[in-house]
C-alpha cells in the first residue's frame, strides 16, 4: 500500500516543461493519452475507496457489536466470541518499528556506499544482489527463518543479548527463538531492498555541485557526506523509510512463520507476538461464525487505516522537515 | 479495416462459444468446497470416479471448513465439506435441509521432542494440564506417574499449537473439553481458540517443524502427517483406561464405538471402545437433502454411493481411517433418500 502514496516521487526534480507547437491533426492522440492516464490514476483512488468500503461492509457486524473499544480490547477468544484488536495492533507496530530500526541504517549505509564510496566495478554486482533479495518470495524467507535464522538467534544472538543486556525488560524472559525480535529481523531483511534502492536513487539525485562546493570549502570526505549529501537528501531518505514501513506493516507470510502467533502484549522482545496481517491469514479460512469473520474484516479495516495514517503522518513530517530550510531537494 | 476486425472477433467468439458448448454437453461440472484435511482423499476419489463416470467432473476447492459451510449455505457450490459438524444456528440459516455425510476419520497425535526418549504415555488430564500451562516441567508427578520407566528431567515444557484455524485444532480442543472440565470452562472447543499458553505455528508442518527444533516441546499434528513424516508420538489413555498407540485401526475402532445420531452430527473423541484412540474425529460432506438441479443431483447421489462402496477402500492407503461397515450402511440409506 506504500506504493500508492509515494513521497519520494515528488522529490525528484521535475524537468522543465517543453512547449511543443501544436501540429494540425495531432490533437487526438494527445487528448486520448491524457484521459487514459487520468483514468489510470483515478483507478487507484477508486480501488482504495472500494477496498475500504468492502472492509467496512464486512466488518459492520463487529463494529456494531464491539464499538470503538474493539481497538484497545486485548481479548481474542473465538470460542466465547469476544474480539479485540489491541495485541495485533501492538505487534504490527513493534515488529515494523524494529524492522525499520534495523533496515534504515543498513539500507542508507549501503546506498551511501554504492553511490559515494564503492569502486565502480563493485557497484553493479551489489545492486544485482540487492535486487535478487527483493525477488525472494516471502514464504522462502519464512522457511529460512524457521530452519536457519531462528536456531541461530536462539542459541547465539539471544543468549548473548540476554547475558549482556538482560537488565533491560526488553531482553528478559524465556527464549523460544520465535519472537517479536525474530519477526523484526525477518521484516528488516525483506524491506532492505526497497529502502536501499530508493535511498540510492535519492542520493544519486544530489547534484555534484553540492559535493564540489563542500570539497572546495576544504571538507573531508566524511564531512562532504554529512553536510553536502546526507543533509541535502534528508527528506528523500525519510520518504524511503516510510515506504519501507508501509511494506513492513503488511508483511504476512514470513512474519507468521517466525513471530510465534500469540496475541499478548509483552515488554520482552523474546516473547512471541502477533500481527494484524498474520491473524487474518491464519484464521480467515476457518472462521465459521459471522461475527468471527466480521471481526477479522475489522482487523483488515484497522490495518488499512493504520497504513493510511502512517502515510499521512509521513507527509506532515516531510512538510515540517521542508520548512527547516537547508534540506530542499527539488 | 474496422468491420473486418469485428467480423473476425465475432468468428472467434463463435468458435469459443461452440467449443464450450461441446464440452458442456459432454461433461457436467459439480463444484464443491471446504475442508483441507480430507483434500488428498477427495482428489483421489474424484480422479478415480472420472474413470467410472466420464460424463461428470468434480471440482473441489480446499478453502477450509468455514468457507465450505458458508458456500453451501449461499448455494455457490453443489456440495460443501467440513471437519466439524455445522451448528444448529448455521443449519437454521440454510434455505433447505443440509445433510451431513461422514466420509473418513482422522486423529491428532501428540508429538514431542525429548532427546533419547522414544515412547511416552499421557492421559487426557495431563495433556489438558500441559496445554493449560499448569504442568510446566517434564518431571511433573502427573507425567512421571504414568511413565515410571522413563528418566524425565526438570526441563521446561514448551507448548506448540496451530496458529491457523483448523479441523485438527477442533478435534484436539473437542477432546480436551470432554476430558477436562477446567478446559471446557476456560477455553472450550473450536477451529481456533484462545490458548492459555504456548507458541502458534501454521499448519501441521509448522507445528512439527517447531517441535523438532525446540527440545522439551510438545504439540499436536494430524496422524496422517505424523506417519508420513515419521514423527515420534505419545500413547494416549482412552476412556476404557488403556494406553493406545494412534493408528488407522484404533481410529476406526473409535468410530465403531462412538454414538452416532440420526443426522450424523457426532463427535467421536474419547469414545468408549476398548482399543479406540481417543483424540480422533470425522470429516463430512454437506449436501442439500433436496437437490435443485435434477441431473446434478442424480450424479451427486451416484457419486456418494460409489464413495461409500469403492471409495472407502482407498482411505487406509492415504492414512485415513475408513468408516466401519455399520456406519457405511446407515450413510448409504440416507444417500438413497436425497431427492432430485
Amino acid at each position: 500500500m506504500g506504493e500508492v502514496n509515494c513521497p519520494h516521487m515528488r522529490l525528484m526534480s521535475t524537468p522543465p516543461s517543453i512547449s511543443v507547437l501544436p501540429r494540425p491533426g495531432s490533437q487526438l492522440p494527445s487528448t486520448a493519452f491524457k484521459w487514459a492516464a487520468a483514468l489510470a490514476a483515478a483507478t487507484i483512488v477508486v480501488l482504495i475507496v472500494l477496498v475500504g468500503w468492502e472492509l467496512y461492509v464486512g466488518s459492520r457486524q463487529s463494529i456494531s457489536m464491539f464499538g470503538v473499544p474493539f481497538l484497545w480490547s486485548s481479548k481474542w477468544d473465538p470460542v466465547a466470541e469476544k474480539y479485540g484488536a489491541f495485541p495485533f495492533i501492538f505487534g504490527t507496530f513493534i515488529s515494523s518499528l524494529l524492522a525499520l530500526a534495523i533496515a534504515v541504517p543498513l539500507g542508507v549505509a549501503t546506498a551511501l556506499f554504492l553511490t559515494e564510496l564503492a569502486p565502480l566495478k563493485l557497484r553493479q554486482p551489489i545492486i544485482i544482489a540487492i535486487e535478487m533479495l527483493a525477488a525472494v518470495p516471502s514464504v522462502i524467507f519464512g522457511m529460512w527463518g524457521i530452519f536457519v535464522l531462528i536456531p541461530w538467534l536462539r542459541d547465539h544472538l539471544f543468549v548473548w543479548l540476554k547475558h549482556s543486556l538482560g537488565f533491560l525488560p526488553l531482553f528478559q524472559g524465556p527464549v523460544y527463538g520465535v519472537s517479536m525480535l525474530a519477526a523484526g529481523i525477518i521484516i528488516a531483511i525483506m524491506i532492505l531492498p526497497i529502502i536501499t534502492s530508493i535511498s540510492r536513487e535519492i542520493l544519486r539525485s544530489v547534484p555534484d555541485l553540492q559535493r564540489e562546493a563542500a570539497y572546495a570549502l576544504g571538507a573531508t570526505r566524511w564531512e562532504v557526506l554529512r553536510i553536502a549529501v546526507l543533509s541535502y537528501a534528508r527528506r528523500g531518505l525519510f520518504g524511503a523509510s516510510i515506504l519501507g514501513l508501509g511494506r513492513a506493516l503488511g508483511e504476512t507470510m514470513a512474519v507468521t512463520m517466525v513471530i510465534g502467533n500469540r496475541p499478548q502484549i509483552s515488554a520482552s522482545l523474546f516473547a512471541p507476538g502477533y500481527t494484524l496481517a498474520s491473524v487474518i491469514a491464519n484464521e480467515f479460512t476457518e472462521a465459521t461464525t459471522d461475527l468471527y469473520r466480521s471481526s477479522l474484516f475489522e482487523l483488515g479495516l484497522v490495518l488499512l487505516a493504520v497504513t493510511i495514517l502512517v502515510n499521512i503522518a509521513a507527509q506532515v513530517m516531510l512538510k515540517s522537515l521542508a520548512g527547516s530550510g537547508s534540506s530542499k531537494v527539488a | 479495416m474496422l468491420p473486418n476486425i469485428t467480423k473476425r472477433l465475432a468468428l472467434v467468439a463463435g468458435a469459443v462459444a461452440g467449443l464450450s458448448a461441446v464440452t458442456a454437453s459432454a461433461q457436467m461440472l459439480i463444484n464443491g468446497a471446504g475442508a483441507t484435511f480430507p483434500y488428498p482423499i477427495y482428489s483421489k476419489w474424484f480422479n478415480e470416479y472420472a474413470k467410472v463416470d466420464p460424463s461428470v467432473r468434480f471440482n473441489y476447492q480446499s478453502i477450509g471448513s468455514g468457507g465450505g459451510q458458508a458456500q453451501i449455505l449461499a448455494e455457490t457450490v453443489d456440495f460443501g465439506a467440513s471437519d466439524g459438524p455445522m451448528s444448529d444456528d448455521k443449519l437454521a440459516k440454510a434455505p433447505r435441509a443440509v445433510w451431513h455425510f461422514p466420509t473418513v476419520a482422522g486423529a491428532d497425535v501428540m508429538t514431542y521432542n525429548l532427546p533419547g526418549i522414544s515412547t511416552i504415555r499421557l492421559d487426557g488430564e495431563t495433556i489438558a494440564g500441559i496445554f493449560l500451562g499448569k504442568i510446566a516441567k517434564w518431571n511433573d508427578p502427573a507425567i512421571t506417574g504414568q511413565n515410571p520407566d522413563i528418566k524425565l528431567t526438570d526441563s521446561d515444557i514448551v507448548v506448540v499449537h496451530r496458529s491457523d484455524g483448523s479441523g485438527t485444532t477442533y478435534i484436539f480442543t473437542d477432546y480436551l473439553s470432554k476430558v477436562s472440565p477446567e478446559w471446557k470452562e476456560k477455553v472450550g472447543k473450536g477451529t481456533s481458540v484462545s490458548w492459555p499458553t504456548g507458541l502458534g505455528d501454521k499448519g501441521n508442518e509448522g507445528v512439527s517443524g517447531q517441535v523438532k527444533q525446540v527440545p522439551g516441546s510438545i504439540g499436536y499434528v494430524e496422524l496422517a502427517y505424523a506417519k508420513q513424516n515419521q514423527l515420534k508420538y505419545a500413547d494416549v489413555k482412552n476412556a476404557a483406561g488403556s494406553y493406545i498407540t494412534p493408528s488407522i485401526e484404533s481410529v476406526t475402532e473409535a468410530l465403531a464405538s462412538a454414538t452416532i445420531p440420526e443426522d450424523f452430527r457426532f463427535s467421536m473423541v474419547n469414545s468408549p471402545g476398548e482399543k479406540a484412540y481417543p483424540i480422533s474425529g470425522a470429516t463430512w460432506l454437506l449436501v442439500y437433502a433436496e437437490q435443485k438441479d435434477h441431473a446434478k443431483g442424480e450424479k451427486l447421489v451416484q457419486f456418494l454411493k460409489w464413495a461409500y462402496s469403492d471409495g472407502e477402500k482407498m482411505a487406509a492407503g492415504l492414512d485415513y481411517a475408513p468408516l466401519p461397515d455399520k456406519v457405511v450402511q446407515r450413510a448409504l440409506a440416507r444417500v438413497q433418500s436425497i431427492k432430485y
